[in-house]
């Protein structure tokens, strides 16, 4: 069976804990095939580690030429990024477009191949799995996408939309059951089962990510990757999409990695909050950490920047109004990748790339500020509270 | 839903009965109705749908039974009696209706008799065409990389040889050309539109998210090519396929008409419009019917075309 | 006054070229769609009306008639299927639907410009943005080619485009997002509009860019005191810039109030269901509050009030009459400026 390479230590600490957010990566090594899908069926406990990604990168070759291509440059999409999710939580990841945060999900899906670094399912590498094993991963994480009307088939029914998870894996539901699960699947998601023969136009935005959300759990995977599940839908509806999902995660012990651009919604649903820009993680900590404390400056100006529903909080917050756009991920800048939008950019910014670590000058505090953050000159800054 | 606390009788009876169980998704709209079906209600109400659908049935019978529908034998000539005759035009269905050749022969019969080979190479280019240059299509559009470059040479190659001169130079090479060498020379020639038109659909269709979320549950190629992509990328290959089945019928009869067709021992209408030019001043009726037959099949099939082009663009709906 | 059911006085034309006063009245403006299923009902009767150097954000989901209606205002409804049975939309005291064409072209743009939602299609792929924004002044004001490009390079300063001079001559998709809407902003501006209509400005946009792009809108706005009406479905742009709110639902306009009110004191089960549903960036909650249902289908509206069916006050009164857009007042009577309420049960709303 599989062995255990660096010493096993028992990881109980709460994810949320102000514990540096990329753990030793414990690697299992398999001989054969069969193993591999034993390691990666096993159950995982609550709050270990499940999902480790280490300098993840993925560029996108740019060429020139029709018959015989040169690469002319890469749009480095991502850019070196680590984290972790542990099992049961929700880790949200944000960033503005171009950041590279919907990249990732594809990477992690096996969507799109890594050019280096490692995602870690369980302690396999499955940037390195094929065949059983990969298929294997791919029964456990599963992918809601962001646009309900083009993300099912529109020529499949209801039920073929979400029966066709046990097509592709028969093992999970023998053939005379599907159609009961599927119905099943379509109770728990709120929808009527007697749709099963409908076709996805003839629901509405919400319902169309209902019957996203109830594929995605057909399989009854661990991991769900959420890429902006409700930018899509109206906001009446957006909330009821939510409670669902907070309420299957609670249901089937699901890990969440929910990517969004909207701040407050992955407040709400996070335990974890990743702050991406320009293909690099910019700060990551407990949302506590990242929203009521946050070191990084464009944290800070993201934050700030946020309309906030309720013009008298408004006024007594502080704004950070950042000048320019996002630079081209094929041309990023030298150093700190946001130092051209920085109030407080300085030489340094330029010609050393900041490193995710906590700051020095909060290491070893008790403090909130004390999480990491990919800045030389990180310091505290409360933008979403009043002054 | 209204508040429970508050339910009274008068509520009961502007509650609409509701035989479904609700749920908090809300209710969907109607039946089941497929993409496909709801372009086939649509169809169904188009005129032009219906007209030309209408014609097309009717010369499909034509060429399945001409027996039903005239008992003259199209070759079997009399020039004794019937020399050029002019049409009677008031003898529905006999064989004098249309008038008779200058070989004594009922052009009636002879359209009607025509009609089976203008059908069958339109129908039989169509699917030879639709078959190749859809799978080539659909490789070089999924595959892309190498495939795509190699295959869309191939095509550009082929798309470089003008199609009616090109099927000349080929049938030249036969001399018995029977109905199979001639589908065979038109498709030869013709699947490089199609194979465009599907790679150009199949290349829009695999970046759909569907197509993703298929990928992501490890869906394999085949699946992932004929349940996602094919059935999404057909719609603009139905339409290209059924406007140029007319234009492989004005095609044969061209080629026909050229004496690179049906040859004497066979019938077209494209042979008995060559025949008709000797004399069309004082006996254009040999002319008009097989011609007027050509035109209004070939009508149809584009009107057909367009029709369903309208039913199925998505941009409509 | 918001509450435009209740003036039924309109105030007189001004003379053309003032700038202040009431620009656009809109009085139960009705608009409907003939499509193969059916009739769709996308506004039923809006009233609304926007000052010189106001901003009124109408406020709505997709599908309430938001758009439609502004597109109505604009005269750029797709006619047909698009049918106004009933209504009308003054202009300074002029129904703009009763003008003739030529009459409504020379308001359209010089009077009432529009800035769209997404910039890239709105500008022209093969034309450069100097001469997409010089062709206002060619057209309208009969300037050279050089002239207008001079014209051109000013208004690109003027929205704050780094380097115009040298920008000038480029293509709509060498520009960024932002910088595209800014283009837009600049196009709408050229001729110095009395009223801007700005649907969904920044929805297409990144958070930090969004941001400037609003803070230019508002600072244009005062400075040429114009009327500015803006369509969004996102309640923090709104309570950034707006004056007063008209909240849409189904066609219908079924809340109005100054912005600040609205966010204390929802007079709406809508407007409070929208306020709560939102998570808050300030503050982690527990369960969010869901409007339950789904929006209305324009196809069939419910009878009575169109939010019955997911309202959780709803009543028999509610399934059979159409609340009318009511004045909202203080539990003493008292009158409170500018705020109405289409509900049946509007005083339980706001006082508890």
């Amino acid at each position: 069976m599989a062995e255990l390479k660096k010493g096993a230590e028992p990881e109980g600490a709460e994810p949320t804990d102000a514990t540096p957010n990329v753990t030793e990566v414990e690697t299992v090594d398999v001989a054969t095939p069969e193993e591999a899908v034993a390691v990666i069926e096993a159950p995982a406990e609550r709050g270990e580690p499940i999902l480790q990604v280490r300098n993840l990168v993925k560029h996108f070759p740019l060429t020139q030429g029709i018959i015989v291509k040169r690469q002319i440059g890469a749009v480095k999409a991502v850019d070196g990024i680590s984290f972790d999710l542990y099992q049961g939580e929700t880790l949200g990841i944000v960033g503005e477009s171009g950041c590279g945060k919907s990249t990732v999900a594809k990477l992690l899906m096996t969507l799109e191949r890594a050019t280096a670094g490692e995602v870690f399912y369980k302690g396999q590498d499955i940037t390195k799995l094929s065949g059983r094993a990969l298929k294997a991963v791919r029964r456990n994480i599963q992918m809601v996408f962001q646009d309900p009307y083009t993300s099912l088939n529109p020529r499949m029914t209801v039920g073929d939309i979400i029966g066709e998870p046990f097509e592709i894996h028969p093992e999970v539901a023998p053939k005379g059951s599907r159609r009961q699960k599927v119905q099943d699947l379509l109770d728990v998601v709120g929808l009527n089962p007697e749709y099963i023969n409908r076709y996805p136009h003839q629901f509405s935005g919400g319902q169309r990510q209902r019957i996203g959300i109830a594929r995605g759990l057909a399989l009854n995977p661990e991991i769900i990757i959420c890429d902006e599940p409700v930018s899509a839908l109206d906001v009446s509806v957006q909330a009821q999409v939510i409670n669902l999902m907070e309420k299957l995660q609670d249901e089937f012990n699901l890990s969440y990695l929910f990517i969004a651009h909207d701040l407050s919604i992955v407040r709400h649903i996070s335990d974890r909050v990743g702050v991406m820009y320009l293909g690099k993680m910019a700060e990551i900590g407990s949302d506590e950490q990242i929203y009521d404390h946050p070191t990084h400056p464009y944290t800070q100006a993201l934050l700030s920047a946020v309309p906030v529903p309720d013009p008298e909080a408004r006024e007594g917050r502080e704004r950070i109004i950042l000048t320019g756009d996002v630079p081209s991920p094929a041309n990023p800048p030298s150093g700190c990748r946001f130092r051209t939008r920085c109030w407080k950019a300085q030489d340094k910014c330029a010609e050393e790339v900041p490193l995710l670590a906590i700051p020095e000058r909060f290491a070893g505090q008790d403090t909130p500020a004390a999480h990491e953050s990919a800045c030389h000159f990180a310091e505290e800054k409360d933008v979403v509270h009043a002054a | 839903m209204p508040d429970a606390t508050k339910t009274t009788a008068a509520e009961a009876v502007a509650e609409t009965p509701v035989a479904a169980k609700v749920v908090d998704g809300g209710e969907a709209s109607g039946k089941p109705r497929s993409l496909w079906g709801d372009a086939w209600r649509d169809l169904r109400r188009r005129p032009l749908f219906v007209i030309s659908a209408a014609l097309i049935v009717v010369l499909i019978l034509v060429a399945a039974f001409p027996g039903l529908f005239t008992d003259a034998n199209p070759e079997s000539g009399d020039l004794q009696n019937h020399f050029l005759e002019k049409p009677n035009l008031g003898h529905f269905f006999q064989a004098d209706w249309f008038g008779y050749d200058r070989q004594g022969r009922s052009i009636y019969a002879r359209v009607i008799f025509g009609a089976r080979n203008s059908i069958m190479v339109g129908l039989g280019v169509t699917i030879l065409v639709t078959a190749f240059g859809g799978l080539v299509g659909m490789l070089a559009g999924y595959f892309g990389g190498f495939w795509d470059s190699l295959l869309s040479r191939i095509v550009d190659v082929f798309f470089g040889i003008p199609f009616l001169l090109g099927a000349m130079v080929v049938l030249n090479a036969f001399t018995d050309r029977t109905a199979m060498v001639i589908i065979g020379a038109l498709a030869f020639l013709g699947w490089t539109q199609i194979a465009r038109v599907m790679r150009g659909a199949v290349i829009t269709t695999k970046h759909a998210d569907y197509v993703m979320a298929a990928k992501a549950l490890g869906a394999g190629t085949g699946r992932i090519l004929f349940r996602h992509i094919l059935p999404n990328a057909l719609a603009p290959v139905i339409v290209v396929a059924t406007i140029s089945l007319g234009t492989y019928i004005v095609a044969e009869s061209t080629l026909s008409f050229l004496g690179l067709g049906f040859g004497n021992d066979s019938f077209s209408w494209g042979s008995d419009i060559s025949d008709a030019l000797n004399d069309i001043r004082n006996n254009p009726h040999t002319l008009i019917f097989p011609a007027g037959m050509l035109s209004i099949t070939v009508l149809a099939f584009i009107m057909m075309g367009d029709a369903v082009r309208e039913a199925l663009d998505p941009k409509l709906r | 006054m918001t509450i435009t059911d209740k003036t039924a006085d309109v105030p007189a034309p001004r003379s053309g070229e003032e700038k202040s006063g009431r620009l656009l009245d809109v009085k139960d403006l009705h608009v409907e769609f003939h499509t193969r299923d059916g009739v769709v009902k996308a506004v039923n009767g809006v009233n609304y009306s926007v000052d010189a150097g106001e901003t009124l954000a109408v406020l709505g989901e997709s599908g309430s008639g938001k758009s439609v209606t502004a597109q109505a205002i604009m005269g750029i409804l797709d006619m047909p299927p698009g049918k106004i049975p009933q209504g009308e939309i003054l202009f300074r005291g002029q129904d703009m639907l009763k003008m003739s064409n030529e009459e409504r072209r020379k308001i359209r743009g010089r009077k009432i410009a529009m800035i769209f939602q997404d910039a890239l299609s709105s500008l022209n792929p093969v034309l450069s943005v100097g001469y997409q924004l010089g062709e206002m002044f060619r057209v309208h004001d009969g300037l050279s080619r050089k002239e207008a490009k001079a014209k051109s390079i000013e208004l690109m300063d003027r929205v704050k485009i780094p380097a115009a001079k040298e920008r000038v001559n480029d293509y709509p998709h060498q520009f960024s997002g932002g910088m595209r809407q800014r283009i837009m902003i600049a196009m709408a501006l050229a001729l110095e509009p009395d009223l801007i209509i700005a649907d969904e400005p920044t929805t297409a946009l990144d958070v930090t860019v969004q941001a400037q792009v609003m803070d230019l809108l508002a600072e244009l706005q005062r400075e040429y005191n114009m009327g500015l009406i803006l369509i969004t479905h996102d309640l923090g742009v709104v309570a950034d810039v707006a004056d007063k709110i008209a909240v849409m639902y189904a066609g219908r306009i079924v809340e109005t109030a100054p912005v600040h009110e609205l966010y204390k004191r929802p007079a709406h089960p809508y407007t409070r269901g929208l306020l709560d549903s939102i998570p808050r960036l300030d503050q982690k909650g527990h369960e969010l509050y869901a409007i339950k249902g789904l929006p209305p289908n324009l196809l069939k509206i419910p009878s009575g009030c169109a939010f019955n069916p997911r309202c959780p006050k709803a009543t028999d009164i509610c399934r059979t009459e159409v609340p009318p857009l009511v004045p909202v007042t203080e539990q003493d009577g008292a009158e409170l400026v500018g705020r109405g309420s289409a509900c049946h049960f509007w005083k339980e709303t706001i006082h508890g």
